[in-house]
């Protein structure tokens, strides 16, 4: 089977849309930037809640599941302790399908959200609609006691009352630039279609 | 892709993209509230001209688990008794304003007319001797799902080929995905063009069983008896039957499957049913997963481009 490539690939035979390609301009964080600005937001995460005593962190698939690991690790590493961790396809719970048809990720959530401290982790905070639904989607696993939001990048736009609690990077850009975030690096650029008819993945 | 009609308009990657998907079905249908709002707001209308009750159950329950709304529509109690065409019918339930339409249909190539006259997503769930798309891509995902490679996996289909759409489809799908499928059955349940299927054939169940890595047994189905296509049913099981002592000479290892439902002493001895290498009930708890897949991607790629 040919999974793991294709779980990094939009649809073909069901995709609506051409594919795309990140053309980056501008480094704006190096990795050693990106593993500090990891160290001091689990710092933070640490500080807001006293502890990590009941949190849980949730990586949002794809692009938030190695930031929310990398802050796992550094929060281990602070307080010496296991942490609870899950990651979550928000695909199900989007308000428009029909724009991105990226195939979907397998939510991995072993431990219950009631009475816990959820801190949801993404890559980039723009639009805002990815984390409203991501919280319909942590909801649906039970009544936590708070969510807060964890993101490496928070490129402004927001087009819903939503607000990070956590952030790697302030970074200001127009509409049409895209940013790209792994734990290499946060790279800004633009998005140019492979094929006629491709449509930039927004959220 | 706006329609599912058959597993060669789908190829390899369609198969791939569903099977995918599928797995991230798999968790949602083993939460607490099995249950996402990814087609809320949609509705699926089933229109079943010919019995069935595990198709009609599993696509109904795969609707209402991604939260669409299920339109039942059933030819018994409907206007076809008072002679509407298949094309009013379809345009009456389209004009409702449904976005999916599950069909079946005892003449072949029923469903892909109602695609041609519906601007819904038409799924086949089956069309005569024709093709059974959705069972195919779950008994795959039932293979699949076993941690089994289909590249170079030998499956036998054992039993009636000549009317089966199973069969038809099960070969399109799993050659597709690179398995060597043997289709066992006495002459006279071989379809005439038998050499064009992606198949090889056999006429002894007993030379075959020692290779297979899938058993899949086909329903024999009592009608057939009419026609003389085989002798007895008796005869039938004797010669292609899974009884206790054919059952020791499949591999440890194996799968049996059967599309349901299972005519216990023909197909299947009583006493192998419950024998841990068969996969019936797999078969059916994966039948729902696959079709929340099949739905999710149709109905997804067919909307009109704006909010779903």
């Amino acid at each position: 089977m040919v999974d793991a490539d294709l779980r990094r690939t939009r649809a073909v035979a069901f995709g609506r849309s051409g594919l795309s390609r990140f053309v980056p301009q501008t480094t704006v964080l190096n990795a050693d930037d990106v593993a500090r600005a990891l160290k001091r937001m689990a710092h933070e995460i640490v500080e807001a809640n006293s502890g990590l005593d009941d949190v849980i962190i949730i990586g949002l698939e794809r692009g938030g599941v190695p930031i929310a690991q990398a802050i796992a690790t550094a929060l281990e590493q602070i307080e010496d302790r296991t942490v609870e961790f899950g990651t979550i396809d928000i695909s199900f719970y989007r308000d428009d399908i029909s724009t991105s048809p990226v195939l979907p990720e397998v939510t991995k959530m072993p431990y219950s959200v009631t009475e816990k401290h959820v801190v949801l982790c993404d890559d980039v905070l723009f639009t805002g609609r990815t984390v409203r639904s991501a919280l319909d989607a942590v909801t649906d696993f039970g009544r936590p006691k708070s969510i807060q939001l964890a993101v490496m990048v928070d490129r402004g736009h927001r087009e819903l009352p939503i607000r990070p609690d956590y952030v790697g990077k302030n970074l200001p850009t127009s509409r049409s630039e895209s940013v790209r975030v792994s734990l290499d690096g946060v790279e800004l650029g633009v998005t140019e279609a492979i094929e006629a008819g491709t449509r930039k993945d927004d959220l | 892709m706006k329609d599912l009609l058959t597993i060669a308009d789908l190829g390899k990657d369609g198969i791939d993209e569903i099977m995918v998907t599928a797995d991230a079905m798999a968790e949602v249908s083993a939460r607490p509230i099995p249950k996402v709002p990814a087609l809320r707001g949609k509705t699926v209308a089933s229109m079943f001209f010919e019995d069935s009750t595990r198709t009609r159950t599993s696509f109904e329950t795969a609707a209402k688990r991604l939260s669409a709304d299920v339109l039942n529509f059933s030819a018994s109690s409907s206007s076809v008794n008072k002679g509407e065409s298949l094309r009013d019918t379809v345009e009456t339930i389209e004009a409702m304003g449904v976005d999916a339409i599950i069909v079946r249909h005892r003449s072949s190539g029923a469903p892909r007319q109602v695609a041609q006259w519906a601007k819904a997503s038409v799924l086949n769930a089956g069309d005569g001797w024709h093709a059974h798309p959705t069972q195919a891509l779950l008994d795959a995902y039932t293979i699949r799902d076993e941690g089994r490679d289909f590249d170079g996996l030998n499956v036998a289909i054992v039993g009636d080929i000549s009317h089966s759409r199973v069969a038809r489809s099960n070969i399109e799908a799993f050659s597709t995905l690179g398995a060597n499928v043997t289709l066992v059955a006495p002459p006279t349940l071989l379809p005439p063009h038998v050499e064009a299927l992606e198949a090889s054939v056999s006429h002894s169940l007993d030379a075959v069983l020692p290779e297979t890595d899938v058993l899949y047994l086909l329903r024999m189905q009592h009608e057939r008896m009419d026609q003389a296509l085989v002798p007895s049913l008796h005869e039938y099981h004797r010669s292609f039957g899974l009884t206790p002592d054919r059952a020791k000479q499949l591999p440890a290892s194996a799968l049996i499957m059967h599309p349901g439902p299972m005519n216990r002493g023909i197909e299947i001895s009583p006493e192998v049913i419950d024998d841990s290498r068969v996969r019936v009930l797999n078969q059916v708890a994966n039948g729902v997963t696959v079709r929340m897949a099949v739905l999710y991607l149709v109905v997804g790629s067919n909307s009109g481009g704006g909010a779903l």
